[in-house]
């Protein structure tokens, strides 16, 4: 069964501590701009929202790539860039709508969010983050949990309109 | 490795910029932090000197566990000679601006001279700038924030000070990241005195540790441990630390109406549980913290309409208990006044207080305040926060704070604090480690220079009887050191309820590989401990400012639990002196210096 991160932003407390965890399971070092997910802090709005690569199952960075540098991981239905292919054209970058993918100065390739699935297939992110906004869960399992979540609610509302 | 390894020292005077390597052997033995800049600052300053004069300097200290996954790495301190009390400040603050700092490559920032107008420093990795600050003189931290942030990156942190701060209020402190605050000791007004608005950051570097993968693990297990605890895994991101209001007023030392009570009836009515009901937002954390304790709120209607962060347990205090308002919308908004204008919450608090008790004891006539001043008034609270915070009318004399204060006006035994800083919320009659802890504490009255409430009230790391002075000399002691300790790795004590010495040792030397042990890292915070007191015999210090007002030593709480206690300070004081390794006049010993390797030249 293929695996996905799920993000629940409302859970999220705007610790970064998420950030971190990739860059430095990643890179060995402790750097923000190096973190494949990134957490946008609106402080006046006390809105935090983590965004990552969403493994769109229509890829565009890999459609683009013109070395297929970009490849899917079947078991996890999660893409990565394969290091000796990548030529940092930027291509990719252009591509994404969500700005999931980024070229790095220092090594000159692309990098996105694989689900850590290039070293053990174990996110970083999740096991750091303790409010659980980060979940790496069965395919099917986020949104059905979001689903019960919003049938729950309306059935309180439900109630409320019924009397 | 684990440190930068770099310093950025400005001098605002000449308008000079420099870098120098950090001494690492230095580094080793200070560890960072509050230690590492205390050790500077004794190296470069006069204690006696002028503390609001150019000679001073702000030293803005990051550990090398700032910036890591360690669990509330983010801290950064703020190292002075305060003007509130004349002794070494340190003010430390979350939030996200520490860890900017070491991504733009540095562990310390020194901040010396006056620069001839306002300006803000300017600190994008390499390139450092002092900017004309013209446009934002006068703005709240609020404002400056995003007017700086529009004038850098989007992506920068910010440090400032408000118009409290700009008038050398003594209540000042520094805000980054528009909440969070390098609260005590007048801090703010150092910035002001120097014509420095704002320290603006963008950091786009590594931290590196020396073990990456050890380490990662060892933060597991510290992540594990505080959220399996009680207080840190589950009171604080719940309540937050206003969760304990209720506790430590059924304990009957919450210090009510400027000390006159020990119970404050209104208590419920500003506790972390009907925060939680009526005006959180969520919950959220510092910069890689997994306790998450700060209140984002908002009061949705009414007068004191706002929205912010806060309030915290020493807030609901100092602008509630304190002042006696049980209006939890109109503590909240003096709060974010406090946030705004950039004063300090607790020393604000206690001066409106002290202003309140000298008003109604009729020492301070209705015509020179411009309107009544009494306990309870939500409103008069308020309208003071703001006139303290902008130095208008009465508020400039509020903006000395309480000891100045009372002392203008002839009663300088109204003041409630130590070396003329407020006390926090703990009234040293009831738990009388605490009172020990605010008598002896290096930047006057604080309940962060060890925490004995811990082992008092909730039994970490063994429940102790608060009204007995039984090992208080010991615990108080203990803690001090372990608390100097935590505060120079760059986390927050707040960790400490859940972890110990073996924790944070473990993290700290797997990131720098200094070869440190675990006794060490205790006598580290001892040496830095021994060298704070001897930053302040220098400044002229000395055993008789560890004291505490009359009213604590002579005045039993009149009701509640804890009837008719007083602080028994001389039973304690003695005993610390001795286990400190202190002369009888409360001087370190030249045994003492030399087995913490502060002697013969510290």
């Amino acid at each position: 069964m293929a695996k996905v991160l799920s993000i629940i932003p409302e859970r999220c407390t705007a610790c970064r501590a998420c950030e971190l965890a990739c860059s430095v399971k990643h890179t060995g070092e402790f750097n923000p701009t190096r973190s494949r997910i990134k957490v946008s802090i609106f402080l006046e709005e006390a809105v935090y929202i983590p965004t990552a690569c969403t493994q769109c199952s229509e890829a565009w960075c890999a459609k683009i790539c013109p070395t297929t540098a970009i490849l899917r991981n079947d078991d996890y239905m999660a893409y990565y860039v394969d290091d000796n292919k990548c030529v940092g054209c930027k291509m990719c970058v252009l591509a994404c709508p969500f700005g999931a993918i980024e070229l790095y100065a220092d090594h000159g390739k692309a990098e996105k969010c694989d689900l850590c699935l290039s070293i053990d297939g174990d996110p970083e992110c999740v096991k750091f983050c303790t409010p659980k906004a980060l979940l790496f869960t069965d395919e099917d399992a986020g949104p059905k949990a979001k689903q019960a979540a919003t049938a729950l609610r309306m059935k309180e509302v439900y109630k409320e309109v019924a009397g | 490795m684990g440190w930068t390894g770099t310093i950025l020292r400005v001098n605002l005077s000449n308008g000079s910029v420099t870098k120098e390597p950090l001494d690492l052997q230095l580094a080793r033995a200070y560890i960072g932090g509050r230690g590492l800049a205390t050790k500077i600052l004794y190296d470069e300053i006069d204690p006696r000197l002028d503390p609001l004069g150019p000679a001073n300097k702000l030293i803005l200290a990051t550990g090398p566990l700032t910036g890591t996954n360690a669990p509330t790495g983010g801290r950064y301190m703020a190292v002075t000679k305060s003007p509130l009390t004349a002794a070494i400040a340190c003010s430390n603050s979350g939030g996200y601006v520490g860890a900017e700092m070491r991504y733009a490559g540095y562990d310390l920032v020194i901040v010396e001279g006056k620069a001839p107008h306002p300006v803000y420093l300017w600190i994008n990795n390499d390139r450092v700038e002092i900017r004309d600050a013209a446009q934002v003189w006068g703005q709240s931290t609020h404002e400056t924030e995003d007017a700086l942030r529009a004038a850098t990156s989007a992506e920068a942190k910010i440090l400032s000070i408000g118009p409290a701060g700009e008038t050398l209020s003594l209540t000042a402190c520094i805000i980054n990241d528009k909440h969070r605050a390098a609260g005590r000791s007048g801090v703010g007004a150092v910035m002001g005195s120097k014509n420095l608005k704002a320290v603006v950051f963008r950091g786009t570097r590594s931290v590196k540790v020396a073990h990456p993968q050890e380490f990662m693990r060892a933060c597991l297990t510290a992540v594990a441990k505080l959220k399996a605890d009680h207080g840190s895994g589950e009171g604080l991101p719940t309540y937050g630390t206003p969760g304990i209001v209720n506790v430590i007023n059924a304990h009957g030392f919450m210090p009510t109406n400027n000390f006159q009570f020990g119970q404050f009836a209104g208590a419920d009515k500003i506790s972390g549980e009907t925060i939680h009901e009526e005006i959180l937002i969520r919950n959220k954390g510092c910069f890689a913290c997994t306790i998450a304790c700060a209140r984002v709120t908002e009061v949705k209607a009414g007068t004191f309409k706002g929205s912010g962060e806060g309030p915290e347990y020493e807030t609901v205090w100092g602008l509630g208990a304190m002042t006696g308002v049980d209006d939890l919308a109109a503590v909240t908004k003096a709060n974010y006044l406090c946030n705004e204008l950039g004063m300090d919450t607790i020393e604000a608090g206690v001066a409106i207080a002290t202003a309140m008790e000298l008003f109604e004891r009729g020492y301070i006539p209705e015509r020179e305040i411009g309107r009544s001043l009494r306990f309870g008034d939500a409103d008069a609270l308020v309208e003071m926060t703001e006139k303290l915070g902008r130095g208008e009318g009465f508020g400039a004399l509020l903006a000395l704070g309480g000891a100045r204060l009372a002392e203008r006006y002839g009663h300088p035994e109204l003041f409630m604090g130590v070396k003329q800083q407020a006390f926090a919320a703990y009234d040293g009659r009831g738990a009388q480690g605490i009172g020990l802890g605010y008598a002896t504490s290096n930047r006057g009255a604080c309940h962060l220079r060890g925490y004995t409430i811990a082992a008092e009230v909730f039994g970490v790391p063994r429940k102790m009887d608060p009204f007995s002075t039984e090992g208080k000399a010991a615990l108080a002691k203990a803690s001090q050191d372990a608390t100097a300790f935590v505060d120079s790795t760059g986390t927050c004590v707040f960790t400490t309820f859940a972890l110990g010495p073996a924790d944070l040792h473990a993290m700290l030397e797997l990131a720098t590989n200094a070869g440190y042990t675990e006794e060490e890292v205790v006598k580290i915070g001892e040496r830095i401990w021994n060298l704070e007191r001897l930053f302040n015999l220098k400044a002229g210090f000395s055993a008789k400012d560890d004291t505490l007002p009359r009213r604590i030593l002579e005045e039993p709480i009149p009701a509640g639990p804890a009837k008719g206690k007083v602080a028994r300070l001389g039973e304690m004081l003695p005993e610390y002196y001795r286990l400190r390794g202190w002369d009888p006049q409360g001087v370190p010993t030249p045994e003492k210096l030399r087995d913490l390797g502060l002697y013969p030249t510290p």
